[in-house]
């Protein structure tokens, strides 16, 4: 049973700034003994930097860590080890060539005596895997297991340390479900054995599933800390995607004709990534859609199809009128989709090419930028910095190399790079994530912009206030299927909440085609 | 201890390792040279003697920079677009074996239709050769490291099964040795009795076209890109698979002209020691080259220098030959130090 003033870990006003963003502000967090703790947020909201700090591989700005009544210095990565903290990352931290039992006591024993004491901590592994229903053979080799079963080596190495405190990273990002309903078995069998546990993800159903409490973290701000028993998803969905300030007024759109559109579209699941099902989308001229969603819902698979990263396995691709038989990011340049990566570091930008280098990535084998195979750089440094002045990069001129821009300048580029010809269809993908306020504006003001000269924009956010303040028409994705598209205005951020939980799909099944909820 | 990245490195940062490395190799060399029972303050005088002391020493400097210009700008080519071809000693023998099959009697043409033909054939006979490791790589993903350097050793005993069987020389005293390639397949000299063939001019020209097509063509362009991201090449609609096929077939078409230079130029027939690891050392000059098409000049005259110069003072010190393969292996491990350090410093936490 729990003991409610049992506190084994404090976090106390704990703050940390990287430039001008506050990747954790003030942040306040208690573990009671026995106790599980959900730390839910989405990408970037500051979990990770949290974790991280209590590791000592960053050192707070401000606030302290204490383990059982100790404070940890600061900085220092075994101290919490040491206290009896251990830690489950989302990538593992195995020897694939050593087996199990080798793996587990690596750090822990000198190797020298290994060999001697090799039978009693075999027996001592085996005790604990049946006691926490971990199974996993000590002399399998750690390369020829699967990766449940390598988690449980992990969890087996934190375990065989005694640890007290148990921190699990987005533990079933790499699970099957089955795999999952294990982890969980286990997870209670440890609370029922006194151990604490911090269960950081962004899965509401896990989260409701398996802990007590929940902390919410948004933007590096604990915004609420709530008992499971006094919430549901919904409400948890709202809290995570920050739906408190009022959308601004813009007003709706008249929609134009259809420019671009999937008809029943399936891609396969990669790897933990669901694929879509049947998704039906038209995008139209004139018209912001919003794509609001928990991450990893789909929104990568639709983003890749519509930029032309990936054909459906089935469906249609329409563009205009014609269907589309082939499919490539060539070809969605040149059908004049701009497109505005999720990921601006690594594939909207060649960090060690300069901002002209990259301002040409999509166009450079076309005129003016290239005449029969030879590049026609002062076309292209002219253009750039039309670039430059027109979309107020700031930065020392064409010839930096682009990794020395900040974010928000890196974005602006993309977007002149993307939006000079004056695309008909535009496809935001997280657009404003990691900008400061001020670029975070511009960019909001260059989407509503091409909307306004009559182009289709299609908006992928985690942040559903963002959806809620721009897009004419919304959509919900969850599971990889699409919710009906509901007009502005007509949908509270908790109704919203609903089907982002994956609720209300069925009612839609049976209804057909797209309805306006009111 | 850790690297931290210099985002803007200052000039003395680029410069300064750089000579660092270049006073420590001479350094080391002479330290090795002593051990081997030199006097080591006359050594780096013996080298640079033995490499350009003389019109005949320089020459010789220059003749066997060649082959080494045309492997490096192989590997210089290959290894910017992160495509990694070990195998620049097939490429270059099959370049020469082109050269002895058309050029000793099978077309009797004039120099001026013969040289540009066997050229051309040498480019293609290297170009297939990589061909097949990177389609291997782009259709099915498999390593071309592991092909490319394999390949090598396929392609030797090929050669060598060619020289004892339907190539060997009927007048070499069974030696296993190909026929000689007719007058008229021989590159001329540059100037008439010094002993500097055009494969040399070749080597240079071909150097400037690939700095031209690296900075200046689309193809350049998009070998540059595939080579830092490929991920972002891939996402703006740039082949990646179609600018790798063809990297490939520029690199091992500039390592065959190695083979038909040495062939048309220096030996005029075809045996099992042609090339003394040019494949290999072509990594080593591209490296030390930093990839850069005009560097590559610079850096094979270097390379060429110590093992011209280090050969002649190994004769005149009474040291081993090998002092030059240590010297060389001593001055790219010190190089690639230090190009690291002028891109990170390290820091102590």
């Amino acid at each position: 049973m729990k003991h409610a003033s049992d506190v084994v870990l404090r976090l106390d006003a704990i703050t940390k700034r990287f430039g001008k963003l506050v990747a954790n502000d003030a942040i306040s967090l208690s573990l009671r003994r026995g106790e599980v703790v959900a730390l839910l947020g989405e990408n970037g909201a500051g979990k990770t930097t949290l974790m991280n700090i209590l590791f000592g591989q960053y050192t707070a700005d401000a606030g302290s860590v204490e383990v059982f009544g100790q404070t940890l210095p600061p900085g220092n990565s075994r101290a919490a080890l040491d206290a009896g903290v251990g830690m489950v990352h989302q990538h593992f931290t195995l020897a694939d060539n050593l087996t199990v039992l080798e793996n587990i006591t690596l750090g822990v024993q000198s190797l020298l005596g290994l060999r001697v004491k090799k039978a009693e901590t075999s027996l001592k592994i085996r005790e604990l895997s049946d006691e926490f229903r971990l199974k996993v053979d000590p002399d399998a080799r750690v390369g020829s297991l699967s990766v449940g079963e390598r988690q449980r080596v992990e969890i087996l190495k934190a375990l065989y340390r005694d640890v007290e405190i148990l921190i699990l990273d987005e533990p079933t990002a790499v699970l099957t479900p089955q795999e999952a309903d294990d982890l969980f078995a286990t997870l209670r069998i440890a609370i029922a054995n006194g151990l604490s546990i911090i269960f950081i993800s962004h899965k509401l159903h896990e989260v409701m599933a398996i802990s007590d409490r929940v902390a919410v973290l948004r933007h590096g701000k604990l915004v609420a800390e709530v008992d499971v028993a006094d919430t549901d998803k919904t409400a948890l969905s709202g809290l995570m995607m920050g739906v408190e300030a009022k959308a601004p007024d813009i007003a709706v759109a008249k929609p134009g004709k259809t420019l671009f559109s999937l008809q029943k579209v399936c891609t396969p699941n990669i790897k933990s990534m669901p694929g879509l099902r049947d998704v039906t989308l038209e995008l139209k001229a004139g018209q912001i859609i919003g794509l609001a969603g928990v991450s990893g819902n789909g929104q990568a698979a639709l983003a890749d199809v519509v930029g032309g990263m990936r054909m459906p396995s089935q469906g249609v691709l329409m563009l205009g009128g014609e269907t589309l038989a082939q499919w490539s990011p060539r070809k969605a340049v040149q059908s004049g989709i701009a497109r505005i990566p999720e990921d601006r570091h690594k594939t909207g930008t060649i960090a060690d090419f300069d901002l002209t280098e990259n301002a040409i990535l999509e166009g450079y084998n076309s005129t003016p930028f290239s005449r029969s195979g030879w590049m026609n750089w002062s076309k292209a440094r002219r253009f750039t910095s039309d670039i430059i002045d027109k979309y107020d990069v700031r930065c020392p001129g064409p010839d930096t190399r682009i990794r020395l821009l900040s974010g928000g300048n890196m974005q602006k580029l993309i977007l002149g790079r993307v939006l000079e010809a004056e695309p008909q269809i535009v496809l935001a993908n997280q657009p404003v994530r990691g900008l400061d306020i001020g670029a975070v504006n511009y960019v909001h003001g260059q989407l509503l912009a091409a909307r306004d000269r009559g182009a289709a924009v299609l908006l992928i956010s985690e942040d559903l206030y963002e959806i809620m303040g721009l897009s004419d028409v919304i959509h919900v994705i969850a599971g990889g299927r699409l919710s009906p598209g509901f007009v502005r205005g007509s949908m509270t951020p908790s109704q919203l909440g609903i089907w982002m939980a994956g609720q209300g799909f069925e009612q839609s099944d049976l209804d057909g085609e797209v309805a306006h909820a009111s | 201890m850790r690297l931290e990245p210099i985002t803007n490195p200052s000039l003395a940062r680029s410069l300064g390792p750089p000579a660092v490395a270049v006073v420590a190799t001479i350094v080391i060399a002479s330290l090795l040279a002593m051990v081997a029972g030199a006097n080591p303050f006359s050594v780096l005088g013996l080298i640079i003697k033995g490499a350009f002391g003389s019109q005949f020493a320089a020459l010789e400097t220059l003749n066997r920079a060649t082959p080494l210009i045309f492997t490096g700008l192989a590997i210089a080519v290959a290894f910017k677009a992160k495509f990694w071809n070990i195998g620049a000693e097939a490429q270059l023998y099959a370049g020469a074996l082109i050269t002895v099959v058309l050029g000793t009697g099978a077309l009797p043409w004039s120099s001026v239709a013969l040289i540009p033909t066997l050229m051309v054939g040498a480019v293609i006979a290297g170009a297939v050769v990589l061909l097949v490791p990177a389609i291997l790589k782009t259709r099915f993903g498999v390593d071309e490291v592991v092909t490319t350097l394999l390949f090598n050793f396929i392609f030797l005993l090929f050669i060598s099964m060619l020289l004892e069987g339907p190539l060997k020389d009927p007048m070499g005293m069974g030696w296993p040795k190909s026929a000689r390639v007719l007058s008229e397949a021989r590159l001329p000299r540059i100037v008439d009795g010094l002993r500097l063939h055009w494969g040399f001019g070749l080597a240079i020209l071909c150097a400037v076209v690939v700095w031209l097509v690296q900075t200046r063509s689309t193809l350049g362009y998009e070998m540059r890109a595939v080579g830092l991201n490929r991920e972002a090449a891939a996402f703006a609609g740039i082949p990646v698979n179609t600018v790798l096929v063809k990297t490939a077939l520029l690199s091992g078409g500039l390592a065959a002209l190695a083979g038909f230079s040495e062939v048309a130029g220096l030996k005029g027939s075809l045996t099992l020691d042609l090339s003394p690891g040019f494949g290999y050392t072509g990594i080593i000059v591209a490296m030390l080259a930093l990839l850069n098409p005009l560097g590559v000049i610079v850096s094979a005259l270097f390379v060429a220098g110590i093992f011209v110069g280090a050969d002649s003072m190994s004769r005149a010190a009474g040291v081993p030959t090998y002092l030059a393969d240590m010297m060389l292996a001593t001055s790219l491990l010190l190089m690639v130090l230090a190009i690291m350090l002028t891109r990170f410093r390290v820091v102590r936490d």
